[in-house]
């Protein structure tokens, strides 16, 4: 196997154990450094790529990524918690070590799923496709197993990071403008959100999703 | 008996003898290192020598109702680590014991030890003794399955289960990065916490304290028996740090009959050991003990780790 | 070197008619104890020995078949003896040697059924075993196993004047009826249109697909049922317990294995071609009920029980490695697929041993202190230093730990699981490996049931002051013991011995024999795969500890001074330390209820804080008797009393029903 196949396996491997690590992760402070780890991995798995195929536009995708989700998401998300008071604030999950066990089901499955796919492809990367499969149901995973809103985000903008893996996986990256496109919603996303946060506190004083159940037809 | 085996022999006395003889060195280590990480001067690397050389010459104190049980299992547990010392190549990989047992049966003698301090420790019949048991085979009975699936992925890339072989694939083929063996080496430090009763599950250096495991279980031995109990934990842990040298960092374990590189074995031997041990003496440093109960989740991180390391060979072939 | 080689099948006939005839001895004086148990028991025992020659002859040799002029007159009763069974049989008549060697001396006068009785139901128990194992057509099999069946449970309910017990006698006839009604099912569906129900002429009739799959299901549960296989495993805890203990032992140890032994039979010989997810079926049900086995027995109280959950767990390992064969041989790889085989016999033989020897343990506890709850004992090792040391072996091989027996069947098993990701299906290629931590995770456990079981009962101090007058268990108990103690030992430290006898077993179901690989290593090492691949040396093994060992103790001895002083025990300086203070059975059991919470359903009662009589109450029930059992007996009940709309108790209307159904029949069936 040559060096950059093994450094591409690498960093799919980070982004499995790092999904995981979000995953298993109480704190909201850890999660959005893990998220940020996550963004940087990525922006490193996009320049070996380029690097290595010579699809050169791979290294501005890796610029804006590093951009994006290495500085400007992970700034904007600690200045939210900040101003929402919630940086020190701990999920009390149900039982880790279930959701992991259900975390690995969710990991085999996506490897299969990826096989008959990636042996079709003839890309350096097409091994990492069950992986990226797996980033995105994990990140899944873990917008189901969280009550609060901020963490939900935080899933989200995972569940993106996996779908982006996917793309330079199997393909070599999406085309620029769709490429940018998606960093825009992105952008934009995480600011309405963030409006929405402080509205949802004003309205129920907190940011446990719990409370939205009230928000039905009939009155209990 | 043929030269071929007396020299193997000598090679297997040699390197059981060496582990036996640097294992307190080794937890001198660690002590040492986590007091200068702590910014005292600490007791020196020697202490645990000194502490075993007392001890072996204090009387031993025995409850009245103590049976020959509780007198054997220090002599049992040192006989188990002395065993599984000698299974784990370190120098090189020509070891006359190696056949008699692969990794899996080396977890069993682990076992064997381990069981045989849980009974002695329930014999006097205190709270504190059946409270220690209990906690030590809960927390070993959960780190077994993660350990097992820590060895899977080894086992996966070499195709075998005896040490000698893997150390032999591993370390003398062509360089490859493993990201897989990297899930499992982590899982793998997280169980060697575990088993060796370390921080975060244990505190080594506690008493009379209830979240103590491993030394409330021991509360009741003294004089020699203590002396060969503390022995043989330091082999113990010793012996779990030269099985993940073998596993993930085997580079510098001389092939069998391979003579010239012996010293640059040995030298390649203490310095991982310097490593580990100031490696564990910072994380020791950096993390908290866990309550008894988180232990279970602890487990299941380093399981989850070595499946995912497991997974990943079986996807990518890494 | 071989006795009896010209024919072994009549040698056993014969020991089968023998011991019926010691059976029907008993009932020449049926209350004497001293008559059955000084005369008969031990000329049962000789029985069991001659089963063992016999049958370890036997397993060399080509199967033997023969026709008894006896059954059905156009179905004769048909007997084989071939490998499979042979092994079986050898099984029967080890643990028949030791356990009527152990009732010599146990039975006392006056406890529930007259001992005569007993004998015959013992020894009648004891024949139907074998011949469930000789039957050649399904015919004969479901006699056997329904007088197998049917004397069990009157040796269980042999203190019948206890209503618990006549309650666990009912529940277990129940649930063995269940199955034998699959049974018949299983065996009516593979003879499907075939004219014979010889399995001669089962064997020639291949199924298709989906009839394949309904046996398969149908034996699963019909041989699950009597194996204590989730979720049919109710009965065991409440009939072990109940039953005296020679009759808990023969049962945990022997009759559990007629099922493995049926199950075997259908499942590699009878049904010719197996599906890929029979295997996955049977694994995946043995992992759960490896784990649920042992995760009960780590909160029982009451030592029988905890021992009932832990055959469970046995009964679980045992079918999840035969799953494991099973996946192996469809997908035509036989090396492995005898590996896993190998090592499940294997088990299944080591769980015959240890557990005999752990159950007749707890009958001389029982007997000499009158108590099964594991509150009320502790410290019996200064006592009844006998029992103590035996079971100290008994609850190491159980606890799979090297140099013992109990090690080297899991080793096997481990290998065989580790070789799983060659399988050519990607899904089992992931997942099973998986399975294989919950086989750790269920062993690592048991090593946790065990150092609860023995440091309860044996170590520590007495808990109750009746214990300081428990006496020691007396010779014939003692040589019992000692004959498991024994096998254990030995079985832990000679596998090739045993792999060489099993070698004829796994060729005759799927084509291979280890030792063809193993052949050239010697008795020392043990290598099944390839001596590169794994290996391990259990004489190496103990002599390398016991030698660390001579020499430490020597040479702390030499050099050293051998001072001792006795004085109270320290316990971190507490002085008004009381044997109450010792954890308890239920306090190693809170751990496990704790991290496995959603096995179980808790009720717990805590004292108020005010109270002056405190009291604290918990329970640990089984959740699969509250989702499956109760539903069915619900449904059932209110199913009899719409049915019971019918009854009137009046003659005429009963008439009127008869009229009703003569007009009714000649109206349609002309």
């Amino acid at each position: 196997m040559s060096t950059s196949a093994q450094l591409i396996n690498l960093m799919a491997s980070l982004m499995l154990l790092i999904a995981f690590a979000m995953l298993a992760q109480r704190r909201i402070k850890s999660l959005i450094y893990l998220f940020a780890w996550q963004g940087l991995v990525l922006a490193a798995n996009s320049l070996i790529v380029g690097w290595y195929t010579g699809h050169h536009e791979l290294y501005l995708s890796a610029f804006f990524t590093l951009l994006l989700k290495v500085m400007a998401l992970p700034l904007v998300l600690h200045y939210l918690i900040r101003r929402l008071d919630i940086q020190w604030d701990v999920e009390t999950l149900i039982n880790i070590p279930a959701t992991l066990l259900a975390g690995i089901v969710l990991v085999v499955f996506a490897f299969n799923l990826a096989l008959p796919i990636s042996q079709l492809a003839g890309t350096i990367t097409r091994g990492t496709l069950g992986i990226a499969i797996a980033v995105v149901l994990l990140a899944f995973l873990m917008m189901i197993t969280r009550r609060k809103a901020v963490p939900q985000v935080i899933g989200f903008l995972a569940m993106e990071n996996g779908l982006f893996f996917a793309a330079t996986s199997a393909t070599y990256g999406m085309p620029m403008v769709v490429e940018l496109g998606i960093l825009l919603d992105v952008i934009v996303g995480v600011l309405i959100l963030g409006i929405f946060f402080f509205q949802v506190r004003e309205a129920f004083d907190s940011l446990d999703l719990k409370h939205m159940e009230k928000l039905k037809e009939s009155d209990p | 008996m043929t030269l071929a085996h007396l020299i193997s022999f000598l090679s297997q006395l040699t390197q059981t003898l060496l582990v036996v003889l640097i294992a307190p060195l080794m937890l001198g280590w660690v002590a040492q290192c986590r007091a200068w990480l702590q910014n005292r001067s600490g007791p020196g690397l020697l202490q645990p020598y000194r502490v075993l050389f007392k001890l072996l010459h204090k009387d031993a104190l025995l409850a009245h109702n103590a049976s020959p049980l509780f007198r054997s299992a220090p002599y049992i547990q040192f006989g188990c680590m002395v065993l599984a010392a000698s299974v784990v190549p370190i120098i090189e990989t020509n070891l006359l014991f190696a056949p008699a047992a692969d990794v899996i049966a080396l977890v069993g003698v682990f076992a064997l030890a381990r069981v045989f301090s849980s009974l002695a420790a329930m014999d006097v019949g205190t709270a504190f003794g059946s409270l220690g048991a209990r906690r030590e085979m809960l927390v070993a009975s959960l780190s077994e399955p993660a350990l097992l699936m820590v060895l899977f992925t080894p086992l996966l890339i070499v195709q075998s289960s005896s040490l000698n072989t893997i150390v032999d694939t591993l370390a003398h083929r062509e360089f490859q990065l493993h990201p897989s063996l990297a899930f499992a080496a982590v899982a793998f430090v997280m169980v060697l916490l575990a088993e060796n009763a370390r921080i975060p599950i244990d505190n080594p250096s506690t008493h009379l304290e209830l979240t103590m495991i491993h030394e409330a279980m021991i509360l009741e031995y003294s004089g020699r028996h203590l002396a060969l109990i503390e022995w043989a934990h330091a082999i113990k842990f010793t012996t779990y740090c030269a099985i993940g040298i073998a596993l993930f960092v085997p580079w510098g374990i001389a092939q069998a009959g391979v003579w010239q590189v012996l010293p640059g074995a040995v030298f390649a031997l203490l310095v991982k050991l310097g490593v580990a041990g100031a490696g564990l003496a910072l994380l020791e440093s950096v993390c908290a003990k866990l309550r008894i109960f988180r232990a279970p989740e602890f487990m299941g991180m380093a399981f989850m780790l070595a499946a995912l390391g497991m997974l990943t060979r079986l996807l990518l072939g890494a | 070197m071989y006795p009896f080689e010209e024919a072994p099948l009549d040698l056993i006939l014969g020991i089968v008619l023998y011991w019926l005839l010691i059976g029907a001895a008993g009932l020449l004086r049926p209350a004497s104890l001293r008559f059955v148990s000084r005369v008969l028991f031990p000329m049962g025992a000789l029985g069991g020995l001659l089963l063992v020659i016999a049958a370890l002859t036997a397993v060399r040799l080509d199967p033997a078949s023969m026709v008894l002029p006896l059954g059905l007159p156009d179905l004769p009763f048909h007997l084989r003896l071939d490998a499979l069974s042979a092994f079986f049989m050898v099984l029967v008549g080890a643990i028949a040697f030791g356990v009527s060697l152990f009732s010599v001396g146990y039975f006392r006068s006056g406890e529930g059924a007259l001992p005569g009785l007993l004998c015959l139901q013992y020894h009648v128990f004891l024949s139907s075993m074998v011949m469930v194992m000789l039957a050649d057509d399904a015919y004969l099999f479901m006699v056997a196993w329904e007088t197998m069946a049917l004397s069990s449970y009157f040796l269980v309910t042999t203190s019948h004047r206890i209503p618990e017990i006549r309650r666990a006698g009912f529940l277990y006839l129940l649930i063995a009826h269940i199955g034998a009604i699959a049974l018949l099912l299983c065996f009516g569906v593979i003879h499907g249109e075939a004219g014979h129900y010889a399995f001669d002429a089962l064997r020639a009739n291949s199924l298709s697909p989906f009839w394949g799959s309904a046996a398969f299901l149908l034996a699963l549960a019909g041989f699950g049922a009597k194996a204590g296989l989730l979720p049919l495993h109710v009965w065991l805890p409440e009939a072990h317990p109940a039953a005296p203990s020679p009759v808990s032992a023969l049962m945990s140890a022997v009759m559990l294995k007629t099922a493995v032994y049926g199950f075997l039979r259908v499942g590699f010989d009878l049904l010719s071609a197996p599906l890929w997810w029979w295997g996955v079926t049977a694994l995946v049900l043995g992992l759960l009920t490896a784990l649920f086995g042992v995760m009960f027995a780590a909160v029982q109280s009451d030592m029988k029980r905890l021992l009932a959950y832990s055959s469970i767990e046995s009964i679980g390992i045992i079918f999840a490695g035969v799953g494991l064969a099973m996946i192996f041989h469809t997908y035509h790889n036989p090396h492995l697929a005898a590996l896993a085989l190998a090592a499940t016999l294997y088990h299944c033989l080591n769980h015959a041993f240890f557990k005999c020897l752990l159950f007749l343990g707890t009958g001389s506890v029982l007997h000499a202190t009158n108590e099964r709850n594991l509150g009320r004992l502790g410290g019996l090792m200064r006592t009844m230093p006998w029992v103590a040391g035996f079971s100290l072996v008994g609850a190491l091989a159980i606890a799979g730990l090297p140099p013992l027996n109990g090690f080297v069947s899991e080793w096997l098993l481990l290998q065989a699981f580790l070789f799983s990701p060659g399988l050519p299906n990607p899904y089992l290629n992931m997942l099973v490996p998986l399975g294989s931590a919950a086989l750790v995770l269920a062993a690592a456990l048991s090593g946790y049931v065990m150092v609860k079981f023995y440091g309860v009962i044996f170590l520590g101090q007495p808990r109750e002051d009746k214990l300081a007058s428990a006496h020691d268990a007396g010779g014939w108990e003692r040589c019992a013991l000692a004959w498991f103690a024994l096998g254990c030992i030995a079985l832990g430290l000679f596998p090739m011995a045993v792999i060489l006898m099993l070698d004829h077993v796994t060729s005759l179901l799927v084509n291979f024999s280890l030792s063809s690989v193993t052949s050239g290593r010697g008795w020392l090492l043990f290598a099944p795969i390839a001596a590169q691949r794994a290996s391990y040396g259990p004489l190496f093994f103990l002599l390398g500890i016991v030698g660390t060992l001579a020499v430490t103790f020597l040479a702390v001895r030499a050099f050293y001074h051998g001072r001792l002083r006795r004085g109270n025990a320290w316990d971190c300086g507490f002085p008004a330390q009381t044997s109450r203070m010792q954890d308890t059975a239920e306090g190693f059991g809170q751990p496990i209820t704790q991290i496995f919470e959603p096995f179980f359903r808790v009720r717990r009662e805590m004292p108020d804080p005010f109270s002056r009589t405190p009291v604290y109450f918990k329970t640990n029930e089984d959740r699969i008797w509250y989702w499956l059992y109760l539903p069915v007996a619900h449904a059932h009940e209110r199913i009899a009393s719409w049915i019971g709309v019918l009854q009137h108790g009046r003659i005429h209307i009963y008439l009127l029903y008869s009229f009703a159904t003569l007009l009714a029949l000649l109206l349609f069936v002309r």
